[in-house]
Parts: C-alpha cells; structure tokens; sequence
C-alpha cells in the first residue's frame, strides 16, 4: 500500500475536480423538485414537489422543444452519416495525393472553427440590411430582400447546411480512418477478377463500414435530446421570433435560467434532458453491445 | 493498380463531388476575409460580397489603433488558452498514469468514477449555480479556466490506454526497484514517453479553450474580462460595446463616431480565427489522429 500512496495524491487534483465539476451538479439535479429562492439558498429552498415540471409540461414549449430536439438531432446524424461516407470513400480513392490531402484537410478545417466565428460568417451571408444574399443573390432573381432573423421557416434548412459545413468533418476522417483499416488486398484480389469500382464499394467497402456506422450512430442516437448550443443560440443570434424552429433543450435551459431568471423551469427542463438522456446513452449502448461488443461504450 | 475505364470515370465523378465539397466550406471563409477588407462606404452600398468594388484595410488599422478592448480581450484568451491546457495536461496524465498500472487498487472503480460522468451528467442549472453561488467565481478568471474544460474523463481514459498499451509496465517496476520515488518516475519515464498522446490531447484541450464562448456567457459580465470569443459574441449584436468602457471611449475620444461597424466585425472575427489558420498546416495530422481515437474537445 505504501507504494501507491504517492499515486493517489497525484490522481488526488483531478479526482476532487471531476467530484467538483460533474458529481456535485448530479445532485444539484434536486434543485428541480424545489422553489428556489436566494434568501433561504440553494439548499434551503422549499421543497415543491413535482410542480415545476407540471408548469413545464403544460406550455407549449415543452412540446416544441422536444420536437425541435429530436428532429433536428435525427436530420443531422442521418445527413452526417450518409454524406460521411460518401465523401469518407471519395477521398480515400483518389489517386492523386496530394488532391486526397487537400481534400482530407478541407472537410477538418470548419471543425476548428468557434461557433462564434461560424455564427460571423452565416451573419456575412444573411444579414438583412449587408447580407450577400439580401444584396447580391435575390436582386439577380429578382426577389425582394428577406428577413432571415425573423423568418422561422428558414432555419430548419440554415441550421442544417451550417451544421453539415462544420460537423461532417469529424465523422468523416472517423470513416477514412475505418476505409483504411481495411486489407488492400481485398480491393486488389476483387480487381484481378474483374470487379468495377462500384461493385468493390459495394462488397467490400460498405460491409466494412457497418461496424463504424452502426457504432456512430447509437452514440449519437444516445445523445439525441443535446444540441449543440452554440448552433442553436448563437448561429441565429438568439432572435425572438424564431424560436419555433430555433429552441432546443439546451437553449431553452439556458434562457430560463440567465435570461428569464425562472430557474423553476429551467431545471425541470435540465432534469428532463439529464434523465432522458441517460436512459437513451444506456439503452443505445446496450443495443451497441449486441451488435459489435468491442464498439459498446461498456 | 489496375487502370480501367470505369476506373477513370469514378476518379472524375470522386474528384467533382469533392471539389464542389470543397468549394462549399471555402467559400464562408473567402467572403468573410473578403468582408474584413472591404471598404466600408463599399460595404454600405453593395453589402458583403465576394466581389467587393473598393478594397481597404481601414478596419484592421481601426482595430490597432483604437481598440485597446480587442487587444485586452485577445490577451486573456491567450492567458486562459496557456494556463487552462497546461493544468488539463498535468491533471489528466496524473489521473491516467495509475490507472495504466494493472495492480493499482482500485482501478475499476476509479475508472468507473471517471466513465459514468460520460453518460450522466447535471446540466447547466446546477453547475451555474454551484459555481456562481458557492464557488462565486462570476467576473473572475477562473470562471474562463475552471468550468467544463479543466478535465475530460473520456481523454483521461486515452491517456490511460496509451501509457498501457505503449509503455512497458517492466520499465516502471524497474525504476522502482532501483529506489526512484514515484514522482521521478512520472516525470523523467512516464511524461517523456507518452509525449505523443500529450501533444494530441493538449492540442484539443488548447483548441477548446481557445473557442469556447460559453463560460464566458454564464459567468463574465465584466467587459474587462471578455475573451476574444465573448467580445465576438457581443459585437455581433452591438458594436458599441467597443467603446462602452469609460476609459477606452476616453482616449479614443471623436474616433468613436468613426467605427467602421459593419466591416470591422468581420475584420476581428478574421483576427480571432487566425491562429488557428496559421497552426492548422502543423496540427491537423494530430487532429485526424485525435479524432479516430475519439478524443473531445474539453
């Protein structure tokens, strides 16, 4: 024992940490079953029962969050997916390779990028009274300039295309890096026999894949009631009237808590999100085991 | 390789998909720079445009003369960045150096300590409140380090599996044997030796720091402590706040009349991505490393 004493006051700092910053917010969670108030404080505060959620679950908002939750959620990791490997065995076909580097470093770029940043470049495109769209694009067709930041209808297709721009990066070097884990030799033998590209994609590069994919997508199936707040919050510049296709959990979480100041709401909707959320990363890792045990998170 | 016809015909078809890929994550950044120079006269008139009639650098020169907040604001993000990776750094190998060790006590447990904070967590509501109520860390520079990003139970656990699987365990027992205490151990065997892993993951942990606008949102109101991202973050909306603070608008006296709002946005935005652009060419080969490990950002 003494040997590993020294270990453990070394592992002490980040252990205390992760107890600081993630298991004290776990308990934290109670908070939604209280009336917070600053002068009884946190602990303090009456105990109210399931009341915050009653008020939550009664607003339209509930509804609309969760819908825009798990829509958005869904369009984005089937679009991820399938394009992810579209341009995963593109890139890892091309001859030339100097081009196959280029390309390779192109899709990483925008994931480097801050939300802040991206949120700049999309304000370059659509701002109404600036925009290139509003001053460039629409008078060549002929079209009246729009209000993008009050046009609720826009941004399902807007918050798409930004979050393919920055996010397909990611699953895609993760899909390059399978295509070349694969044997050359299987590629080689199947052209010796005559098989055109296509059908080696179709026999040897998709059924390789499934693994990855399959893995991918549970996980990210298990985080389907978070966003990525930036996306939603900061991409539309936090604009009133178009929450409707805007709000999720995350932002909705968010508002309440710092902007509303109505942390009875905010943390029956945070509790809504932890405990779903939970239950679906659990329930996804399960399947995960079922099919491919050494891609299971445990 | 076998060179057919169909062969030829899938090289053409992979390189034009990639190519308008290519051009469709290009292409933001090109107006955005594109933007930054632009005349502001220009940028009234026409809008931001990819073909700007009148270029100028007169937002650049407003920014090195009279925004002594963008520099103050730079400069904290460039504190935060250093300090925060460094600690992450030291936190995160100190956690996974005992646990590569295959006799340490505890192990799973701790191990389990770590991986349950991946699959559950608290939210925002009670993290806001513990750091804002008891750790009173709001308009502090320890609200940019410490929230989030300090440690990564998954990145520790990569850590971990690299020192296993990369050094021999023979080599610490022998150095034990020899009377080394544990922390020359750690710092003359176990850091050199795990070298690569620490530069990929501090290079997340730094990259992270460098773009994250969220900690900044929760817990700074304080202008003198924006970071680079935060400062964005309130420009977008309200370019006045360059000059909100008392003594800048002091010292840049009439100048404040003269912002160029529109162009000089883009110009900072395009100042606060750009050592990101200049690294990107030497960093991203252990970023697409990274990333098929699955490393995170934070």
């Amino acid at each position: 024992m003494k040997r590993w004493l020294p270990l453990f006051l070394m592992m002490a700092p980040g252990l205390i940490y992760i107890f600081i910053n993630n298991y004290i917010p776990m308990f934290g969670l109670v908070i939604a079953f209280k009336k917070v108030n600053f002068q009884d404080g946190i602990l303090g505060s009456p105990w109210v029962g399931f009341s915050n959620f009653k008020f939550l679950f009664t607003t339209e908002d509930a509804y609309v969050i969760t819908r825009n939750t798990i829509l958005y959620n869904v369009l984005f990791i089937t679009l991820n997916t399938v394009l992810g490997i579209m341009l995963a065995i593109f890139i890892c076909d091309i001859a030339a390779e100097r081009m196959r580097k280029f390309y390779q470093s192109t899709v990483l770029l925008p994931y480097l990028m801050s939300i802040v940043i991206i949120s700049y470049i999309v304000y370059a495109f659509l701002a109404t009274e600036n925009g290139m769209i509003n001053n460039s694009i629409l008078p060549l067709l002929g079209k009246e300039p729009v209000s993008w930041y009050s046009t609720a209808g826009a941004w399902p297709l807007i918050l798409t295309l930004v979050n393919i721009w920055k996010g397909l990066g990611y699953g895609c070097l993760i899909y390059i890096s399978s295509i070349n884990g694969i044997d050359r030799e299987y590629f080689e033998a199947a052209g010796l026999d005559g098989a055109s590209k296509w059908q080696q994609i179709r026999y040897i590069t998709l059924p390789a894949l499934v693994p990855s994919v399959i893995t991918l997508t549970l996980l990210s199936v298990g985080k389907i009631f978070y966003s990525d707040f930036g996306l939603f919050y900061q991409v539309p510049l936090d604009s009133g009237s178009i929450y409707s296709t805007t709000n999720v959990i995350d932002t909705y979480v968010y508002r309440g808590l710092l902007k509303l100041g109505n942390i009875g709401m905010s943390s029956a909707a945070g509790f809504y999100q932890s405990l779903v959320g939970f239950v679906l990363v659990l329930g996804a890792n399960l399947i995960v085991r079922r099919v491919s045990k050494e891609n299971a998170l445990f | 390789m076998i060179r057919s016809k169909s062969n030829r015909r899938f090289q053409i078809l992979a390189h034009t998909v990639l190519i308008i890929f290519s051009l469709y994550i290009i292409l933001p950044f090109i107006l955005l720079f594109l933007s930054s120079v632009t005349e502001e006269n220009t940028l009234l008139r026409n809008g931001y445009s990819f073909f700007p009639a009148k270029l100028s650098l007169e937002s650049y020169r407003y920014i090195f003369q009279n925004a002594p907040l963008i520099f103050r604001a730079y400069g904290i993000t460039i504190i935060v960045t250093l300090i925060g990776t460094f600690i992450n750094i030291f936190l995160s190998v100190m956690v996974a150096y005992p646990l590569s060790l295959k006799n340490f006590p505890f192990r799973r447990t701790i191990t389990f300590y770590l991986f349950f904070t991946m699959l559950f967590n608290g939210g925002l509501v009670p993290t806001y409140l513990m750091y804002s109520n008891f750790f009173h860390i709001k308009n502090t520079l320890f609200a940019l380090i410490v929230p989030s990003f300090l440690m990564s139970a998954m990145n520790v656990l990569l850590i971990r599996t690299y020192i296993a699987n990369s050094i021999p365990e023979a080599l610490f027992e022998a150095a034990q044997v020899d009377g080394a205490l544990e922390t020359r151990i750690f710092f003359q065997i176990v850091l050199p030796l795990s070298k690569p892993i620490l530069v990929t993951m501090g290079l997340f942990s730094g990259l992270a720091y460098w773009n994250d606008w969220t900690n900044g949102l929760y817990y700074i109101t304080d202008s003198k402590l924006y970071s680079i991202q935060n400062l964005l973050n309130k420009m977008i909306t309200d370019i006045q706040v360059l000059t909100t603070d008392a003594n800048i608008a002091a010292q840049a006296g009439s100048e404040i009349a003269k912002i160029p709002a529109v162009g000089i946005r883009m110009a900072i935005a395009v100042v606060a991505m750009l050592p990101v652009m200049v690294l990107f060419p030497f960093m991203q080969k252990y970023f697409q490393k990274g990333i098929a490990l699955g490393a995170v950002k934070g």
